[in-house]
């Protein structure tokens, strides 16, 4: 069984390469049965990870007497669940508006106290810090700390789209500019190192896993 | 009924999850846990939707016999085989896993590896030193590059990882603290017009 997964293992990879010639029937095969491999997985761990813990357990559970009544709370989001499948009848379509409007609502309920502790506290605080120890850190450090409150202050300020960007302003956005530069620089070279390593690890496994199992 | 029910219960459900997430009483703490757990339940049948949409599309695609319906045959076949080996017993079962690992991990990695060649050939006629800004990018790049890779080391013992470490600890990091509080002030500012009933594009 392991000699058959690496063959195909080996067979899907060369398939999907292919496409670096040009499209052909091999990539379209790899590509369209990963799309529905993709799908099927997903179809399962979302029934036992989503459905069967968090809807079909609870309801089953209050109908034995396991837990209280409240497990029949569940058939709240249950029916909202349901509703969505009034998309599938031309006349019934608008009932989706109550199941978006209130997952809306809970969403944006979650995400304001989330978002102000999480990333508008939490990255003031890691901004400024180290200034309450600037007395222990090094010259190098403390270039680091200035470097960081001008760099997070000249980003925002070339989002900030409320006042027009000239004299003192475009200039703060400019320099805002080069930073935003710099993280996409180091995203960029971080992602083709990601992309790369998978690329070598890819290579091993057809040279020293495939092929290997052959010679 | 169509337009002002879904608006009320959009503010109501927007409240009580603030005003519950501040309070630290039991009931309230409970309140917050259940709804919070809502979304787990619903998103099972919003995934049927999007699957059922997918079979829609490709079983169309295979009546109309347009131009390479036989591949939608290939999706259709890649579902079957995955849900027939995962659901009876579960993701655990041997021979879902093995397909898991033998199929679409693979399949997955080499599409993702893909991606370098197509990079590294964007990059070639994006890359252009012609501005400050652009030499910028490319020179950040070229740094976190080499500072990733041990010929990096080799050429200059120490200098290459650290300067790349200092890069992503600095003004890196700079860059994206301002990103993520601009796109935290415009999340909670959009969150609010959602509850206020003032952003409605959602309801279509």
């Amino acid at each position: 069984m392991a000699t058959l997964g690496i063959w195909i293992a080996a067979f899907l990879t060369i398939c999907i390469y292919s496409f670096l010639y040009r499209d052909n029937p091999f990539y379209r095969f790899a590509e369209h049965l990963l799309v529905g491999m993709s799908v099927g997985y997903i179809i399962v761990l979302t029934i036992y990870f989503g459905f069967i813990p968090y809807a079909w357990t609870p309801i089953k559970n209050a109908v034995t007497g396991e837990t209280s009544a409240l497990g029949f709370l569940t058939l709240i989001p249950i029916c909202m669940g349901l509703l969505f499948f009034a998309r599938l009848s031309d006349r019934h379509a608008w009932l989706i508006r109550y199941p978006i409007a209130i997952l809306m609502g809970i969403s944006s309920g979650i995400m304001i106290p989330n978002a102000l502790q999480t990333d508008i506290f939490a990255q003031i605080r890691g901004t400024l810090g180290p200034y309450s120890v600037i007395g222990t850190l090094s010259a190098f450090e403390i270039v680091g700390a200035i470097l960081m409150v001008v760099g997070v202050v000249c980003t925002l300020t070339y989002f900030f789209f409320s006042v027009e960007h000239r004299g003192p302003i475009a200039g703060i956005s400019k320099v805002g500019i080069a930073f935003l530069m710099i993280g996409f620089g180091s995203a960029f070279g971080n992602t083709v190192m990601g992309r790369v390593a998978l690329l070598i690890q890819r290579v091993d496994f057809l040279i020293n896993g495939w092929l290997g199992t052959i010679f | 009924m169509k337009q002002q029910v879904p608006l009320v219960l959009c503010f109501l459900f927007g409240i009580v999850m603030i005003l519950t997430e501040f309070s630290p009483h039991t009931a309230s703490q409970a309140t917050y846990k259940e709804i919070a757990n809502w979304g787990r339940v619903i998103s099972p049948f919003v995934f049927v939707l999007a699957v059922v949409t997918l079979i829609q599309t490709h079983w169309t695609r295979i009546q109309r016999r347009v131009e390479h319906w036989q591949y939608s045959l290939v999706v259709f076949f890649g579902m079957i085989v995955m849900v027939v080996a995962g659901l009876p017993y579960g993701p655990q079962h041997p021979a879902f896993k093995w397909l898991f690992n033998n199929v679409q991990v693979p399949m997955d990695a080499t599409m993702f590896s893909l991606l370098a060649f197509f990079i590294a050939s964007a990059a070639y006629r994006a890359f252009r030193a012609r501005t400050f800004e652009a030499t910028l990018l490319l020179l950040t790049a070229v740094i976190v590059m080499v500072g990733n890779i041990p010929v990096g080391d080799l050429l200059w013992p120490d200098a290459a990882s650290n300067a790349r470490q200092w890069i992503l600890d600095n003004p890196n990091l700079s860059a994206r603290r301002g990103i993520i509080l601009g796109v935290s002030l415009g999340a909670i500012s959009q969150s609010i017009r959602i509850i206020l009933g003032i952003e409605r594009s959602y309801l279509g």
